[in-house]
């Protein structure tokens, strides 16, 4: 049985249509009509996607390789738009899809008194749309454009308050890190195209063995293996939009944006677009081992480093980024020991877990009337049962709690790197198992910062304030509220419920088949000799033996100890946190400055681009050329014509003068030559 | 059949001026009118030519052939290829837009200018169907005269510096290019471009012409070091004359490399193609970084057409480089084809983006980034259309911007990675100057109070600006439809690389 074309692309282009109606014609169906329609769209598009996965698993569909249009046809270059569907990419569609109807939902609640309600609907199906013309891509050319246009709308959101300062320098760096990327991406598509001939994936992946033992001429005499060339450049792609050190430093200020869109975007779906790039392309990185090593350093280096930085942030938000970045890191790290499926399946229960917690960040965030500094929280448990609760459902899965979700994809990941013998396997085992004890720190941190302990906040109590809003955004004082936090609209608390249920049980479901069913068939290939899985797939002997060998564990042991230290210092010495932070104040500053990464970056980056074009500029073209070459050669004509001009005075004795000189030159001439015998 | 049709398209305009200029200044509206039917009636006939133009037939068709003056054997022949076809197409799509777009705008003489503005279009859909050299060589020197009037009747303050440089400067190169051509002349005994294609010359006699030609068409293009009349030019121009400099002029420079230096020099071609290759990487890169620091939004767009237009003169190049190095015909026909595409891209993309900085300029009558900030929040519409430019000004997928730079690039590593390496440093420095500007002029609180004055885009405004978008994305969308039509031409001219003339 085959897929039908016309439900694949239904799919793609119902957000699309609702992004353009909601666009260009929210004057004529007003607020609620743009936020139906947009969410009418994802409707469709995420009940097809759950039908596509159905046909794929059990439907016994075959997969769907087509192309529907020629971009172009150049010679024997084709490249096309066209859709490649199979397991790996239905199970993108459904999270896609399902996370982001979710996040529609919730906006509803989130920004109804923000002006650009409308707008910001459009721009969550545009997102919705390149998102899946993204991961159904059948080739090179159209992930690229997938790939651009998620940047896109990813810097229209982060600038989505465009009057914010902050927000508009945030959206402009994140353009131009992840450019950083898509230059290495895009190096990596044309050194491809010049060594498979093709821009086709299956074409590409067929040719791809072939690949082994050819080399790109560098200098005269350096060679270097094309497959690490490729792999490594198009990973340079995933590391720009999946965040990876050192081109994370977008990420955390990518919070500018509104909460939804840190959720789908910043979180579940755009960000983890590089993984599933890697994994897609997993025939290609199977053949360099070197570039596999690459990543699996960056990844492990990220997981560590940024979830370090998470322990040190006040802001709800910036918590949560600086651990999507970390657990970013994770999926790498997973990539980098081949084990493609352990990370794309990470990547799916991260998408719910994570989701949730920035919905429910968010949830706190508006009955916060939009103060996200924990500083001034606490004891909102009260206030705000089903967020508090959906919020450690979310916290418990993030931390790999068995039985949870995030505890069969990670507590995986961490067995398999230990299993790799790949190079860099020992220092990336240290990183994700020391990762595991960051996370739980900064999690449960949060987690009683927000919800439990004393109200650090006081409720004015004055009325006919007005509405909250964002109106008031910055004007109030810190730590006062114009009226007691209250629980959010169901249109809030709907979609972290609905998150909550996958945050707990998805894992337990489908870790079988997932990561030791070979599920993904013939989507991902991974060479018998890097097949890290299919070790542990020995000692695998079904998900709740799994959970409770977890139990025993030394990530599960890392875990009770930030438990057990978080509990302390929040809920029973509340002043110890205090007094840590000043006895290791070197390290505190270290972390909160992140390493001076982004101070080096702005100073040589952006001070020193701006230094070197005026550099050009004045020496370059004002002085050089247009100075010296253009005027100074009109200059030269202008001396030139000024010296000529003084012959032509205009003094009748000067110009006889010169006739009687002209005159003696001519016949001294004449008697010259008629002295010597010319000719004769 | 009709066998005038690039007769009547070129005298279309140029006559269909003469009443336009009758009208008068009494009449402005009159000639207004006058003139946007002139402009719409030959951008119909051109859509005639897309129709008569088979791509998959002979090279040069629609040949009109005339003898002009006899004595040298100067004939009027005028047909066209796929390249000449899209290149006038996008003249006279162009052509009407700029007619709207100063409808209003222009109050001092409107019918002097809409006649020279016409006057131009005809000239410029000349240059592209030209086959005698001479004929080549007369209108390329004859649109210096439309555009030497519209800077400086209609231009700003500095508009005599501007336009006695840019005067000066390119008729400098052209100078080289005539004393080319008489030597040419007197070898062949005649001006047909197809006949001097043939001609056999030494290397050495190659290398000279090839020189000459060079310098008289990468002031035209305009490539490093001699491109700084045309940030001047723009900046002194009127709205108008900026967008028909930079969406066609410009262009003009490219396509004199195509009909003169591919066929005629070709081993010169390929000995100096290296020469054009770092000056077209020097474009990207060097001129990024000027692009950045610029403090007036035109001279800032005016560079990034420099660097732009590095795409073209790479992606020529660089299929030399793949032909005769390399014999990849096939990756040289990528980068021909991406130099191709990116002409006409660049065509839409910098005339939008020097609309809409009029558009901008006409409310506040300032050019200075400083002085803007916040535009958004008065003009969401005009928002959206200057977003949407400024990321094809930055090579974004979807939009016609990307389409030619993702073809040279793809070529480029072919070649050489390093050569790609450089190329697609665009992608940063494109993207750095292009949003910054955005951000600076778009974004943010209103600080000027000028700002807070600015009107929402009329009827009028949206109108060319939507134009240009449907241009934009279409051709990003689909750009099929423009490759096919440029095929065979475009194979025609990689073969032509190959062909040893020694």
């Amino acid at each position: 049985m085959q897929l039908s074309t016309s439900i694949l692309l239904t799919i793609a282009l119902a957000p699309l249509v609702g992004c353009l109606l909601a666009g260009f014609f929210a004057r004529f169906i007003g607020r609620a009509g743009s936020h139906s329609v947009t969410i009418l769209g994802l409707l469709v598009s995420c009940a097809l996607s759950f039908y596509v996965l159905y046909q794929l698993t059990l439907g016994g569909a075959a997969e769907y390789n087509q192309n529907l249009y020629t971009w172009f046809q150049i010679g024997p270059f084709n490249a096309s738009v066209g859709f490649m569907v199979d397991r790996l990419t239905a199970m993108m569609l459904v999270v896609v899809s399902f996370v982001s109807l979710l996040v529609h939902v919730y906006t509803i609640g989130y920004m109804r008194d923000d002006p650009g309600y409308t707008r910001f609907f459009s721009y969550i199906s545009l997102f919705t749309f390149s998102m899946f013309m993204l991961v159904m891509s059948n080739n090179f050319m159209q992930l690229f454009f997938g790939w651009e246009a998620v940047g896109l709308v990813s810097y229209l959101l982060i600038g989505f308050w465009y009057k914010r300062p902050t927000a508009i320098f945030a959206n402009l760096k994140a353009f131009l890190v992840n450019r950083v990327g898509d230059f290495g991406f895009l190096l990596g598509i044309a050194a491809v195209l010049y060594f498979l001939g093709t821009l086709d994936y299956a074409t590409a992946f067929n040719a791809a063995p072939g690949l082994v033992g050819k080399t790109l001429q560098i200098t005269a005499h350096t060679q270097w293996d094309a497959a690490t060339v490729i792999c490594i450049c198009l990973f340079v792609g995933a590391m720009g939009k999946s965040a990876q050190v050192p081109l994370h430093v977008w990420l955390p200020d990518s919070m500018e944006g509104p909460t939804p869109i840190s959720a789908l975007i910043h979180a579940a779906t755009m960000v983890t677009a590089g993984i599933f790039m890697v994994a897609r392309m997993s025939p290609l990185f199977e053949l360099s081992s070197t570039a596999l090593s690459f990543v699996l350093v960056m990844g492990a280096t990220t997981a560590l480093f940024t979830g370090l930085i998470g322990i040190v942030q006040n802001d709800i938000k910036r918590v949560i980024a600086y651990s999507t970045l970390s657990q970013l890191g994770y999926m790498t790290v997973a990539l980098g020991v081949s084990m493609y499926s352990g990370a794309v399946f990470h990547l799916m229960t991260h998408a719910f877990f994570k989701a949730l917690l920035f919905l429910g960040a968010g949830s706190v965030i508006i009955a916060m009337h939009h103060e996200q500094d924990m500083r001034y929280m606490g004891g909102l448990r009260k206030y705000m049962p089903i967020t508090w609760i959906t919020m450690w459902i979310g916290s418990l899965a993030l931390v790999a709690i068995p039985f949870t979700s995030g505890f069969y994809s990670k507590d995986a990941i961490i067995e398999a790197v230990g299993e790799s013998h790949r190079w860099g396997a020992h220092y990336a085992y240290f990183c994700v198992m020391a990762g595991a004890l960051v996370t739980g720190l900064y999690t449960f941190r949060q987690m009683y910062l927000t919800f439990h302990g004393k109200e650090r906040f006081t409720v004015a109590d004055h009325h006919g304030h007005g509405h909250d809003g964002h109106d008031d955004h910055g004007h109030h004082e810190p730590g006062v509220l114009a009226h007691a936090p209250k629980e959010s609209p169901w249109v809030v608390t709907l979609p972290l419920v609905l998150l909550a249920i996958p945050s707990l049980l998805v894992g337990f479901f489908t870790v079988g088949p997932m990561l030791f069913g070979n599920w993904f068939g013939n989507a991902i290939h991974v060479e018998e000799a890097n097949d890290v899985l299919a070790e542990l797939g020995h000692e695998f002997h079904g998900a709740t033996a799994m959970a409770l060998h977890g139990f025993t564990q030394l990530p599960f042991l890392l875990v009770v100890i930030a438990f057990v230290t978080c509990t302390y210092i929040y809920l029973f010495n509340p002043a110890l946190a205090g007094r840590i932070k000043s006895a290791l104040k070197p390290l505190w500053t270290v972390l909160d400055r992140k390493y001076w990464v982004d101070n080096v970056y702005f100073a040589l980056f952006a001070r020193g681009g701006v230094m070197l074009g005026r550099v050009f500029w004045k020496a370059g073209e004002t002085t050089v050329i247009d100075g010296a070459m253009v005027n100074g050669s009109v200059g030269l004509v202008h001396r030139i014509a000024a010296t000529t001009r003084r012959l032509q005075s205009g003094y009748l004795y000067h110009y006889a003068f010169a006739m009687i000189l002209g005159l003696i030159l001519l016949l001294g001439g004449y008697w010259f030559i008629g002295s010597v015998p010319v000719g004769q | 059949m009709f066998n005038h049709l690039l007769s009547l398209l070129i005298w279309l305009p140029v006559i269909g001026a003469i009443p336009v200029l009758l009208a008068g200044s009494a009449r402005p509206n009159l000639a207004r009118w006058l003139s946007l039917l002139v402009a719409v009636l030959t951008f119909v006939v051109s859509l005639f030519l897309l129709v008569q133009y088979d791509p998959a037939g002979n090279a040069m068709q629609l040949v009109e052939s005339h003898l002009w003056i006899a004595s040298w054997g100067v004939h009027y022949g005028l047909a066209v290829d796929g390249i000449s076809v899209a290149l006038i197409v996008m003249t006279t799509f162009v052509g009407i837009l700029v007619i709207v777009g100063a409808w209003e705008v222009i109050q001092d003489k409107p019918h002097q200018y809409m006649a020279a503005m016409l006057m131009l279009e005809g000239l410029l859909i000349g240059v592209f169907c030209a086959t005698d050299a001479l004929l080549f060589y007369a209108l390329f020197e004859a649109i210096l005269i439309p555009m030497f009037i519209l800077i400086g009747i209609w231009g700003g303050p500095r508009r005599v510096y501007a336009t006695l440089k840019f005067f000066i400067y390119t008729f400098f190169g052209s100078v080289f290019m005539l004393i080319a051509l008489l030597y040419l002349y007197q070898k062949a005994h005649t001006f047909d471009l197809a006949t001097l294609a043939a001609l056999p010359l030494t290397f050495r006699e190659q290398a000279w012409i090839f020189f000459a030609f060079l310098i008289a068409f990468a002031i035209k293009v305009p490539m490093v070091p001699v491109h700084t009349w045309l940030p001047d030019a723009h900046v002194e121009a009127p709205t108008g004359g900026s967008v028909v400099l930079a969406a066609v002029m410009l262009k003009v420079g490219t396509y004199g490399m195509l009909r003169f230096i591919l066929p005629i020099v070709p081993d010169a071609g390929a000995h100096f193609a290296w020469i054009i290759i770092v000056l077209s990487l020097v474009a990207v890169v060097y001129i990024g970084y000027v692009a950045l620091v610029q403090e007036d939004m035109k001279k800032l767009v005016a560079y990034s057409s420099v660097a732009h237009m590095g795409f073209v003169t790479l992606g020529i190049f660089i299929a030399f480089a793949l032909v005769r190095e390399q014999g990849n015909t096939d990756m040289a026909l990528v980068g021909m084809q991406g130099a191709m595409i990116q002409m006409i891209s660049h065509g839409f993309v910098s005339g939008a983006m020097f609309t809409c900085i009029g558009v901008m300029y006409d409310r506040l009558h300032t050019r200075a980034i400083k002085d803007y900030g916040g535009v958004i929040n008065v003009m969401p519409w005009f928002g959206f259309f200057y977003v949407l430019f400024a990321m094809a000004n930055c090579g974004l997928p979807g939009t016609s911007g990307f389409v030619g730079e993702f073809m040279v690039i793809l070529a480029s590593f072919s070649a050489n990675p390093w050569i790609a390496l450089f190329a697609a440093f665009t992608l940063i420095i494109g993207a750095g100057y292009t949003l910054w500007l955005v951000k600076r002029v778009l974004w943010g609180e209103i600080t000027n109070p000028h700002v807070a004055e600015m009107e929402e885009i009329s009827g009028r405004e949206t109108f060319v600006l939507a134009s240009f978008a449907a241009a934009v994305l279409a051709l990003g969308i689909w750009p099929q439809p423009l490759v096919h039509l440029m095929d065979g031409s475009v194979a025609q001219l990689v073969q032509q690389l190959a062909i040893h003339k020694i």
